[in-house]
């Protein structure tokens, strides 16, 4: 083959599958006008890379992220940027969250990272500081007001006292289900910051706000929380349109609390139960959540995926890509003032795989 | 007549005897409070013992654990077993979901159904299920 020849092989086929695989018509459906507020940008979450030993990781998880970055890299039109939503590693090494970064270093555009508690409790983020820089941050984008928060710190007593050494004050943390668990906030100082970061922001403009966990309360036992949430959403409250975005929770969750819409990612690694499903808890979650459907455990990629958000006059669309399964769409709903499943938000609609118990 | 009486006489007195030489012997139905205690601690140790063993305790090289997709044993559905599996094509029971999982996410060998272990991840599993109604072959 030669040289030009090659080159256009590799140019048509690329087509060929992004013809193929990933047509995202949905992107220019809802606002035909050309407005500089709309753009999309994609968002990957809670990947789990896990480190065994030398240059070996958990295949699984990795496959999850490889196929979500082959995927996003297919986005047309492209993405003005991507964020990954915390938790590249499992156990916090810097093995993991190099292996991580590696692999969405192949990314094509800017990256956005958010800390995941992951990522933090074996060395309190210093690795991934000195690879990504500040765990809070805010910028702007065609008049819209990004805000990246850590909000998986939690008490001092907990996180400087109570661990014989680092490795098992992350083990600890990693155990979603521990009963020696600490809830997560995202702090006093970092509040203050927030605070001073908002009071330059005109009211009218679209917020973006992005955390690894809920600035919501829905269930403590697994943190599903967010310990100084209301404190947050009222520092939220002034703004006209508030958008919320979240991992941690490895599932589709939507809510809206005044002014501000709320979304979860599902996570590329493996699925989390909605926690109404563990009977000896109460939980709270939120009456417009339309369930993902329940994982088929034979398909190793079943219930996770990765989303892509549609940006538009100031409101979020979330996009859920999900392999193997038919996609969602959790849009805005400008009459109901919240965000919808555009298909399956009717109770009616439902299928049985929603159904969780 | 007189004989058959005898015999009669004979087989009361060794039942007696039987008694008791018996009565300082528990009762299948004669158990105590101790006892309950005792039971329910064998128990107890047992779910404890499943508890680890779901939380990173089954020593698989690859160190994924049941609880990364089972916090407190969720979405197990244990409840619902023996149900058809159709990825299985056919009623399979709970300790043949577990092992599923083993030799798959976990990539580890599977455990015998009597195998100790296989007993204390389901005392743990059906602990953290309790109160839930029985429901075999739900989806």
């Amino acid at each position: 083959m030669s040289k030009i020849d090659r080159r256009e092989f590799l140019k048509r086929s690329g087509a060929l599958l992004a013809a193929g695989s990933l047509p995202l018509t949905l992107v220019d459906v809802a606002f035909g006008k050309a407005s500089t507020d709309d753009f999309t940008f994609a968002y990957i979450s809670d990947s789990h890379l896990t480190h065994l030993k030398g240059k070996q990781f958990v295949r699984n998880w990795d496959r999850g992220l490889i196929r979500a970055v082959a995927e996003a890299n297919l986005m047309d039109p492209r993405p003005d940027f991507f964020f990954y939503g915390g938790d590249i590693a499992q156990l916090g090494k810097p093995e993991e969250i190099d292996h991580g970064l590696e692999i969405l270093g192949a990314l094509r555009g800017n990256v956005h990272y958010v800390m995941g508690e992951h990522d933090y409790y074996l060395d309190l983020g210093e690795h991934w500081r000195k690879r990504l820089g500040p765990d809070h941050y805010s910028f702007d984008h065609k008049g819209v007001h990004f805000v990246v928060l850590n909000s998986i710190k939690t008490f001092d007593d907990w996180t400087y006292n109570k661990w014989p050494s680092a490795a098992e004050r992350m083990h600890q943390m990693a155990r979603l289900d521990n009963p020696q668990g600490s809830p997560f906030m995202v702090g006093d100082k970092q509040r203050a910051w927030l605070k001073d970061d908002l009071d330059k922001v005109s009211k009218d403009t679209p917020l973006v706000v992005m955390s690894h966990s809920p600035l919501q309360k829905i269930y403590k036992g697994w943190n599903f929380w967010t310990d100084d949430a209301e404190q947050i959403q009222a520092l939220l409250k002034p703004f006209r349109k508030v958008n919320v975005l979240y991992g941690h929770v490895h599932q589709i969750q939507t809510n809206q609390i005044g002014n501000i819409s709320f979304n979860a990612a599902m996570a590329t690694s493996w699925p989390w139960p909605y926690p109404a499903t563990y009977k000896q808890q109460a939980s709270y979650m939120p009456k417009l959540t339309v369930n993902m459907n329940r994982a088929d455990p034979f398909f190793e990629r079943d219930a996770t995926g990765w989303q892509f958000i549609n940006m538009h006059t100031g409101r979020v669309d979330v996009n859920y890509r999900l392999p193997g399964n038919q996609n969602r769409v959790v849009a805005w709903d400008d009459k109901a003032g919240h965000p919808d499943d555009t298909q399956f938000q009717d109770a009616a609609d439902r299928i049985p795989p929603q159904t969780h118990y | 007549m007189k004989k058959r009486q005898i015999q009669r006489m004979i087989t009361a007195m060794t039942l007696v005897t039987a008694g008791i030489v018996a009565v300082p012997l528990a009762q299948a139905d004669n158990f105590t409070q101790a006892d309950l205690d005792r039971w329910q601690q064998e128990y107890q140790a047992v779910v404890s013992e499943g508890e680890q063993l779901f939380h990173g305790g089954l020593g698989n090289k690859n160190t994924v654990s049941c609880d990364q997709c089972h916090p407190n044993a969720a979405n197990t559905h244990a409840e619902t077993y023996p149900k058809f599996q159709q990825q299985l094509g056919k009623v399979a029971v709970l300790g043949e979901m577990i092992n599923w999982c083993i030799r798959n996410p976990l990539e580890s060998k599977p455990l015998a159904l009597d195998d100790p272990k296989m007993i204390a991840l389901q005392a743990y599993i059906l602990q953290e299920r309790r109160g839930v109604a029985l429901a075999p072959g739900k989806h």
